[in-house]
């Protein structure tokens, strides 16, 4: 059956948007580009450049420091497994990874979301921003990411950040604005500035919910860290990948089993630091 | 100069609030404004003055305007039109910088649900005013440790608000808008939170506490017996406008109409009027006459007892119609029968402190002044009278002539 209208050139547009924006701001990119680079070879650097029981005693204390000594056995124990099994250099990558991502968004997301909550103008032009950026299948950013950013690590990040930010942006919208009125009230009635009042007084209260989205961001980063290496960025997802195309099912178990030891242990130790601290 | 002067301060809720000032000017009331415009009319040209130093309770039911009348007045919410005059300044024609300073020098506030932050410590909440100022922090420190103390919570500073109880919190409260030392105490509902019992006593040491610190307290209530305790003058709102404007009593004796009057029909009088309101003319007379004068007046004025006074008025003691009797029948002085040991109360002391006293009492019991001067008498009546809204206005008081009764 032929068609009433004819078909609107949406792939066209957003490829002469994408075009046009390589062009004329490819000096962006390139920055852009060498600092996340820069991040994840650092953050690698550390992890992988010190000896692994050094590594694994840090974490363990960093998961005890936020738990109970249970969260820093399992760290230790799970670490140690990891290790083990041989895929020690590849979960560091992917942490490398993770973490550029994660910070990232918390450094992106935190203020957008303090302005989404301050000014409803703003909140409404992000909602359904946020609603397209969670909702669009993830392998899709890949695509322009390659476009501008090349294969590997970076575009990798990339389209992690825009995958992972928006629940940083909604919940911390979400955790001022939850803030109780009065508490609001009395802030304002002895004469507090904006700043003020955002330092001592809404962000304090909306730690926890706050929280609760880093966690969130950081699992999701997690994921899409993983999807990523399609693109080449390297790490356990590569591992994994690898695993599907020769339909190695050992191989596959033992990095999967890499991840979401990974993912736990980032779990738990976000959540701890969103609960501690309320005596 | 009054240090708050409020004039035709308005507030009506909704966009484009303009739109309903002219009907607010025609006097249209609440329900039309919200019928013809959409819009809602929270506060309708109130005015009045609160002088320093005083206790001004604004009081109305639910949905008076009252919370929202008190938040007027620091600007937590934008009047519509009006002027707020604190030491003279208008508030309203402040810009942000300017009203920053008013509120952390001049205005302090306490809420109805306490609103304590719950992540600073008590010492921290009540230090909160002096660190936004960028007070150094010994003195902040220093300055809320006092003021803690003030309100009774000394040794409380590191613990967290929700560690403590409801009246516990209030005081936090009340020290962290004492800390910074404003002229102006804005108290919203700030003891209807609080169980019956701890609020009467928050009541009295609120009480105690102006005694000493003499700020100018603006209390917002819907409390008639709380405004009426506690108030040295009260406004009664209703549907946003104040109804009127009184001192306790006058508003209790003199309503101005008849929502007033409905009101305070439930009120507990026996709170709020002293034994001056429901004294009676007392009967009396001096030692120098006998006991035949004596039994002539008792029988002329209908009494069975007499109060024996000296020329300056002051209290000697009584006489019964029984002790009179008795000394006509064995030739005693009128000196050698009276009764000394009589039941006094001051003019201030209220009626229901008073219920005893006269219940178990077989003589009238006397109202004194200073130097023991007699001022009048209470008997059984008279204080149901009083229940019952019979009472002296200040006309009623007795006089120098005719307090005094001597037999010629």
């Amino acid at each position: 059956m032929s068609q009433l209208l004819p078909k609107l050139p949406l792939d066209d547009w957003i490829e002469a948007i994408v075009e046009g924006l390589d062009e004329h701001l490819g000096v962006v990119f390139d920055l852009i580009s060498v600092g996340i680079g820069g991040l994840v070879d650092l953050f690698q650097a550390i992890l992988t450049g010190l000896p692994f029981w050094i590594v694994i005693l840090l974490f363990a204390l960093i998961a005890y420091r936020a738990g109970k000594w249970t969260m820093a056995l399992f760290t230790f124990i799970g670490l140690l497994l990891i290790q083990n099994l041989g895929y020690w250099e590849h979960s560091m990558e992917t942490l490398a990874l993770v973490l550029t991502a994660a910070l990232i968004s918390v450094v992106i997301g935190i203020p957008t979301g303090i302005w989404c909550a301050k000014n409803e103008s703003v909140q409404r032009v992000v909602t359904p921003l946020l609603d397209f950026m969670q909702t669009m299948p993830a392998f899709v950013y890949l695509i322009p990411a390659i476009f501008f950013f090349g294969l590997g690590k970076v575009p990798g990040v990339i389209a992690s950040v825009i995958f992972a930010m928006p629940p940083t942006i909604r919940l911390t919208n979400l955790g001022i604005r939850q803030v109780p009125s009065d508490l609001i009230e009395a802030s304002d009635a002895f004469g507090s500035t904006y700043w003020q009042k955002l330092t001592k007084v809404q962000l304090p209260i909306a730690r926890t919910t706050m929280m609760a989205g880093i966690n969130q961001s950081i699992m999701l980063a997690l994921s899409m860290v993983v999807i990523a290496s399609m693109i080449g960025a390297k790490g356990l997802g590569a591992d994994v990948y690898r695993a599907v195309t020769q339909i190695n099912i050992g191989q596959g178990f033992e990095a999967g089993l890499a991840i979401v030891i990974l993912a736990i242990l980032l779990d738990r130790i976000t959540q701890g630091v969103g609960k501690r601290k309320k005596a | 100069m009054p240090k708050i002067k409020v004039e035709n301060l308005t507030k009506i809720f909704g966009r484009q609030p303009g739109r309903a000032l002219p009907f607010v000017k025609q006097g249209k009331t609440k329900a039309e404004i919200l019928q013809e415009t959409g819009l809602t009319l929270g506060v309708n040209q109130a005015s009045f003055e609160v002088h320093a130093g005083e206790i001004f309770v604004i009081m109305g039911l639910s949905g008076s305007g009252k919370s929202t009348l008190v938040r007027l007045l620091n600007r937590l919410i934008e009047p519509t039109e009006g002027r707020i005059l604190i030491d003279g300044a208008d508030i309203v024609r402040m810009n942000a910088e300017q009203l920053q300073q008013v509120r952390r020098k001049k205005l302090g506030m306490v809420f109805q649900k306490f609103a304590l932050f719950p992540h600073r410590t008590v010492l921290e909440n009540a230090a909160y005013g002096l660190e936004i100022q960028n007070l150094p922090k010994s003195e902040q420190e220093q300055k809320a440790k006092q003021t803690l103390e003030l309100v009774g919570l000394g040794g409380w500073e590191q613990s967290y608000p929700d560690q403590l109880s409801g009246g516990m919190q209030q005081r936090v409260g009340l020290a962290r808008a004492l800390a910074n030392d404003p002229d102006v105490l804005l108290m919203d509902e700030a003891l209807s939170a609080l169980d019956p019992l701890i609020r009467k006593d928050m009541q009295d040491e609120l009480l105690e506490l102006q005694s000493a610190m003499q700020r100018t307290i603006i209390f917002i209530t819907h409390d008639l017996d709380e405004a009426l305790k506690i108030g040295d003058r009260i406004a009664l709102m209703k549907d946003g406008a104040i109804v009127q404007i009184g001192t306790p009593e006058e508003i209790l004796t003199n309503p101005a109409n008849e929502y007033v009057e409905r009101f305070v029909e439930d009120v507990d009088r026996s709170k709020v009027l002293t034994a001056e309101h429901v004294m009676k003319r007392a009967e009396t007379i001096t030692l120098d006459r006998g006991p035949r004068v004596a039994l002539q007046i008792m029988r002329d004025r209908g009494v069975s007892s007499l109060y024996v006074v000296d020329r300056k008025k002051t209290l000697l003691g009584v006489l019964t119609a029984d002790a009179v009797n008795d000394a006509k029948q064995t030739g005693k002085s009128l000196e050698a029968v009276l009764r000394t040991d009589v039941p006094k109360v001051g003019p201030q002391t209220l009626l229901n402190e008073l219920f005893d006293l006269v219940a178990f009492s077989d003589i009238p019991v006397a109202v004194t002044g200073e130097h023991d001067r007699l001022l009048g008498v209470i008997v059984k009546g008279s204080v149901l009278g009083g229940l019952a809204g019979k009472v002296n206005l200040e006309s009623a008081l007795p006089t120098e002539e005719e307090g005094q009764v001597d037999a010629e």
